[in-house]
């Protein structure tokens, strides 16, 4: 965005006082953590208004203030407390520079309307640290996992070697037990099995059902669309619970009458249970990709004298494809996430990934779950980043979104 | 657009009427939509509607007693139970000649265990004189009321066969008053005993604590979604990711995160501790209780609120906001009278959709919840897998899906089902 009101440089009136007050926070902290908060308070707020006063007195160059005050905090945490302090009196020695040069240059005006009074101003940064500290509730689980799963002890949190960035603290034998160990081998294996059946049968059936749902007439499309969408609206347990009561019928019919194997049995099951939980995000994705659908090209193929099936396969197919692979997605990790229907409705021979993940977290807590954890994450990520490419394209070819 | 005003109806080019021509057209089209959704239409009814409705059923079915005991609920029938008498001697001819083929099939330990959900000590009851029926002869060891009693002390209260025969009708509302913490008796429902009284309660708290979770997500939700929505396009796709990440990443992931995060010796105490913030010695529970179950679950479902008032929010012009400031409103003026009233349909369906989602959790309290934060849903698990109390689990089921299905109808009428979108 181009600069909206004109900059000027501000008085140490207003750039002591602000920078004081962020340096209290910090003193609050350093000082609680070793001994009393109300000294460190007081020292911070000394300390960073003086920084701020000296800064401007000799009127420092601001690469060099900047350099400055980060080597200034970068050396006094490592004196305080070792290498961890060197790392977060670094971070807050780089913020204090580029936070008292924000403030001194008036940058935080910039972008802002020039009509704005100061309060407003307040307000609006106020409430993207706000904001930001909701973001960062958002993320921290997830990325809290990552570093803990290299842990080289058995616990769950930091020990002190890993605070100290000591590379004995640090190692890969819950991923080493992970690749060895027969129960996690077997589960993940399983999760493979049953997740890619699973999908295909939804994606198949679903892909069909919603172009049928995006002809123009359909009698009842209201029921039709509630009844293919429950099963992602029926809370799991229930559907579980029910699924429990049906399937062990069917399973026992299956195994007594038709003499079926038990194993083989049990993987219908599963699949089946999960192929229905994944119909209604198929169904969502594609018939919203079938909402921008040109007609008029279908009917050009027929024109041109294509049959249904050929024009399906190279007229429709290749538009729609980037919302079918998207419910696809939604559908595979329906499956592959899925824990309470497989509790249920399967038996020890179909433990899967998440189920084996359950029974650790409940009984006997067991690192190599981090371990899981951080791989799953790694593999959240590469599936959210196909989704989005796909979600984007798939805007482009139907020309709905300038970018 | 009357045809038969002009010379003649309208033709199609084949000769037959337009009209007709276009029916058939329209027909045609009908026929292959749901030649094409039939599979699919198929497939589900089969594999989810049918065990939903069959487990809508097995809350109400109770034929056991019946089909254990045919001879003794009939001969039941005269027998007075407020009378404060046992029954005759026919009832207990009866019952020895169905016991005795019950315990031939083996039935009679799977009744007794039904029983027992009714009246503690029902099941060892069964299965001790079973035993010893066993070896009684249906005519000639005839009188048997005196045997029976000598058996086993039950035979000879009337409690007992109050309870055979109160339980001995093919379709029973017994299941749904114990869900509701009453039970079926011989003068009608009763409340339960104040020690069995738990799942109104628990009921209960699954409603408060979606409830919280709910507020929580929208006052969380907000502030984010609106800045979604007012950041220049591509600093909020670069921010969405930071919404989107948690949304598709494992639940179970998410759920051992905060079981790591909150522990005594987890992170968060951990930290709390560094900072001086909290004593070593009394580091703050906040696992296996409610304060638990909402954080996670908060952390969980906010996702689920954040994406519908994006979508809404994203729909309302910036502009107008300014127009008001620019009339005299004051900041909180124009965001409360002018913005506010405009967001609150995605606030609405964010809320429905989380509550619905809330409602019905069952890993993560199961795993952060410890005792006091679970819901009624580790409730349901606990009786299928553990007690075994298949018929109250189908009517604690019914009730927690009647609920949903409202919210659902509501959030229809708000929303529209087809308006669902994933991943905004």
């Amino acid at each position: 965005m181009a600069t909206l009101t004109p900059v000027s440089r501000k008085p140490f009136s207003f750039v002591g006082p602000v920078m004081a007050s962020a340096g209290a926070v910090l003193g609050l902290f350093v000082g609680t953590a070793n001994g009393s908060g109300f000294v460190g308070v007081l020292v911070g707020a000394a300390v960073l208004a003086a920084i701020a006063w000296a800064l401007m007195q000799f009127s420092v160059p601001e690469r060099i203030g900047r350099w400055s005050v980060f080597a200034l905090f970068a050396v006094a945490g490592f004196l305080l407390s070792g290498i961890p302090g060197l790392v977060a009196g670094g971070l807050a020695g780089w913020f204090y520079g580029w936070f008292h040069y924000w403030l001194f240059e008036g940058r935080y005006r910039a972008k802002l309307q020039p009509y704005l009074t100061s309060g407003q101003v307040l307000w609006h940064y106020a409430f993207r640290v706000i904001c930001g500290a909701i973001f960062v509730f958002l993320i921290t689980p997830i990325l809290v996992v990552l570093p803990l799963s290299f842990n080289a002890q058995d616990f769950f949190t930091f020990t002190p070697e890993m605070l100290r960035f000591d590379p004995e603290g640090y190692s890969l034998k819950h991923y080493r037990d992970f690749f060895t160990n027969n129960e996690w081998q077997r589960s993940f294996k399983n999760s493979l099995i049953i997740a890619p059946i699973a999908t295909i049968i939804s994606v198949s059936l679903g892909t069909l059902a919603a172009i049928g749902l995006s002809q123009s007439h359909v009698p009842g499309r209201r029921a039709i669309m509630a009844m293919l969408i429950s099963p992602m609206i029926v809370p799991l347990i229930i559907s579980a619970t029910g699924m429990f009561f049906f399937y062990s019928t069917i399973g026992n019919f299956l195994e007594g009458t038709l003499g079926l194997d038990k194993t083989f049995v049990g993987y219908v099951k599963v699949i089946l249970a999960h192929a229905v939980l994944g119909v209604p995000f198929v169904i969502i994705t594609v018939t919203a990709t079938l909402v921008g659908f040109d007609r008029s090209l279908t009917r050009a193929a027929a024109n041109m004298g294509a049959g249904p099936v050929r024009t399906f396969f190279k007229v429709q197919m290749p538009l729609i494809l980037p919302g079918v692979i998207s419910g696809g997605l939604f559908a595979f990790i329906t499956s592959f996430d899925e824990v309470v229907v497989v509790l249920f409705v399967g038996s020890a021979s179909q433990k899967t990934l998440p189920w084996q993940m359950f029974t650790g977290l409940r009984e006997q807590i067991s690192p190599t779950i981090l371990a899981v954890a951080a791989i799953l994450v790694v593999i959240s990520i590469a599936l959210l980043t196909t989704v989005e490419f796909l979600r984007r394209r798939s805007e482009k070819l139907r020309g709905m979104s300038p970018g | 657009m009357s045809d038969t005003t002009q010379n003649g109806p309208m033709l199609a080019a084949d000769g037959t009427t337009l009209k007709r021509s276009l029916a058939r057209s329209l027909r045609r089209e009908k026929t292959r939509a749901l030649l094409l959704i039939s599979p699919l239409l198929f497939f589900v009814f089969l594999s989810f509607i049918v065990p939903i409705v069959s487990m809508l059923f097995r809350s109400v079915e109770n034929s056991i007693v019946q089909d254990t005991l045919p001879e003794t609920v009939v001969a039941l029938q005269s027998w007075d139970a407020q009378s404060g008498e046992l029954p005759d001697e026919d009832v207990y001819a009866a019952f020895v000649r169905d016991m005795l083929v019950a315990i031939d099939e083996k039935t009679h330990t799977r009744l007794g265990s039904r029983l027992n959900y009714e009246e503690t000590g029902m099941s060892s009851m069964f299965r001790r004189s079973g035993r010893q029926i066993k070896r009684l002869d249906p005519v000639e060891d005839a009188p048997f009321k005196d045997k029976l009693i000598e058996i086993h002390d039950g035979w000879g209260e009337v409690q007992t066969w109050a309870v055979i025969k109160t339980h001995s009708v093919q379709y029973t509302d017994g299941y749904f008053l114990n869900a509701i913490d009453m039970q079926r008796t011989v003068d009608g429902p009763a409340v339960q005993p104040e020690n069995k009284q738990i799942l109104i309660q628990l009921f209960w708290r699954t409603l408060q604590m979606s409830l919280i979770i709910t507020g929580f997500c929208i006052l969380l939700g907000y502030p984010v979604a609106w800045i979604l929505a007012n950041l220049p396009m591509r600093t909020a796709n670069l921010l969405m990711i930071l919404v989107l990440l948690p949304f598709w990443t494992s639940l179970l992931v998410r759920t051992s995160a905060w079981k790591v995060m909150l522990q005594q010796q987890g992170v968060i105490n951990d930290v709390l501790v560094w900072l001086g913030m909290v004593d070593d010695a009394a580091r703050l529970i906040i696992i296996n209780n409610q304060i638990g179950t909402i954080i996670a679950m908060t952390h969980i479902l906010l996702p689920f609120m954040i994406l519908p008032m994006y979508s809404v929010m994203q729909t309302i012009p910036p502009t107008y906001l300014r127009a008001a400031k620019s009339l005299g409103a004051s900041n909180w003026t124009a965001f409360w009278r002018v913005y506010f009233p405009q967001s609150v349909p995605g606030i609405g369906a964010g809320s429905i959709l989380v509550f619905i989602l809330a409602i019905g959790y069952y890993i993560t309290p199961e795993i952060v919840g410890g005792t006091k934060g679970v819901f009624i849903s580790n409730r349901i698990a606990y009786h299928i897998s553990s007690s075994l109390n298949w018929g109250l689990a189908a009517a604690l089921g019914t009730i927690l899906l009647a609920a949903v299905l409202i919210l659902y109808w509501a959030y229809d009428k708000i929303v529209g089902i087809d308006n669902v979108k994933l991943g905004g």
